[in-house]
């Protein structure tokens, strides 16, 4: 089984990459973007048909390792 | 004798410089520690988390070696009070550990910045910092593309107003202000302890300006700061 999850910094947290993508995307010519923030997906793949089991140890290795709490929030995808 | 343990992990590049650094002091006992151990050797006084990209810095600066078999004994040895210092990328895996408070992201400028630097001694009540003048400038080389400290707000505050900012990036002259500060630190932090003041943290690195013939050796106050500490608090060994 697939999953994907997304690691994204919290809102309160100053992004450096973001603003220099937004600067190179206003130089672009896309000023209607107005902010951009820089994230990391993380693509696992699976042994197990237990979705349930599975989703709870990928929340918890996500959280132990794939993001850091101070920073970081993060989001679990499982495709259909 | 105080007994001085420099961690190597996979990706460490500053643990001989370090090791020589500590071991030129006076009555220092100084040894490499290899991050697969699974015990310290006995009768530390002191753990030192060196500089380098453990593990290529992949998915986060420290966010592997964080669980390199050696931390679990050097959690506790913090926890029991134990003296660690972490130097730019062992400051990364401190914080990964939770050893100390808030993260290093990305340079504000986004640029890897090597150069030597002013930074302002802001408190010199702790192990790491009684040796120093209080506000005394020291020039010391930093080397990092991710060493911007932040916090949520709140809690950076907290610290700061607890003086566990020990020391900030400034001007030539000491002030503290953005143009003194490379890497966009929240509170222009270059060095935090934790609430214990046992667990030190810094971008900077002293091990590269130990000796007088360095730049005029502005690592020495910090470096003999903890051993004398160590020397005069009784060693464990």
């Amino acid at each position: 089984m697939r999953c994907r999850v997304l690691v994204e910094l919290r809102p309160d947290i100053l992004d450096p990459q973001g603003k220099a993508v937004l600067r190179a995307l206003h130089v672009l010519g896309y000023d209607e973007v107005r902010d951009a923030r820089i994230g990391k997906v993380v693509t696992l793949e699976l042994d197990g048909r237990d979705r349930a089991q599975l989703e709870a140890r990928v929340r918890e290795l996500s959280a132990a390792l794939l993001a850091n709490p101070v920073i970081e929030n993060f989001d679990v995808e499982w495709p259909a | 004798m105080a007994r001085v343990g420099v961690v190597s992990f996979p990706g460490s590049n500053c643990e001989r410089e370090t090791l020589r650094a500590f071991a030129s002091i006076a009555g220092v006992s100084a040894m490499p520690l290899w991050h697969k151990d699974e015990l310290l050797p006995d009768d530390l006084d002191l753990i030192v988390l060196p500089g380098g990209f453990s593990y290529g810095d992949y998915l986060r600066a420290g966010a592997i070696a964080r669980f390199s078999p050696l931390m679990a004994a050097i959690v506790e040895f913090a926890h029991a009070g134990g003296y660690v210092l972490g130097i730019c990328n062992g400051f990364q895996v401190l914080t990964e550990a939770g050893l100390l408070p808030g993260a290093l992201i990305r340079n504000r400028d986004l640029r890897f910045i090597s150069r030597t630097v002013p930074v302002r001694v802001e408190n010199t009540g702790t192990p790491w910092t009684w040796r120093c003048e209080p506000g005394q400038v020291l020039q010391i080389p930093i080397a990092h593309a991710e060493g911007n400290w932040v916090h949520h707000a709140a809690d950076a505050e907290r610290i700061a107003e607890a003086g566990q900012v020990v020391l900030r990036y400034c001007t030539a002259d000491g002030q503290v202000d953005d143009s003194g500060n490379p890497n966009g630190s929240l509170h222009a932090a270059a060095g935090i302890v934790n609430s214990g003041a046992n667990v030190f943290g810094l971008m900077p690195h002293p091990e590269r300006v130990a000796d007088e013939r360095l730049l005029g050796g502005d690592g020495l106050p910090l470096i003999e700061s903890i051993i004398d500490w160590i020397h005069h608090h009784g060693e464990e060994s």
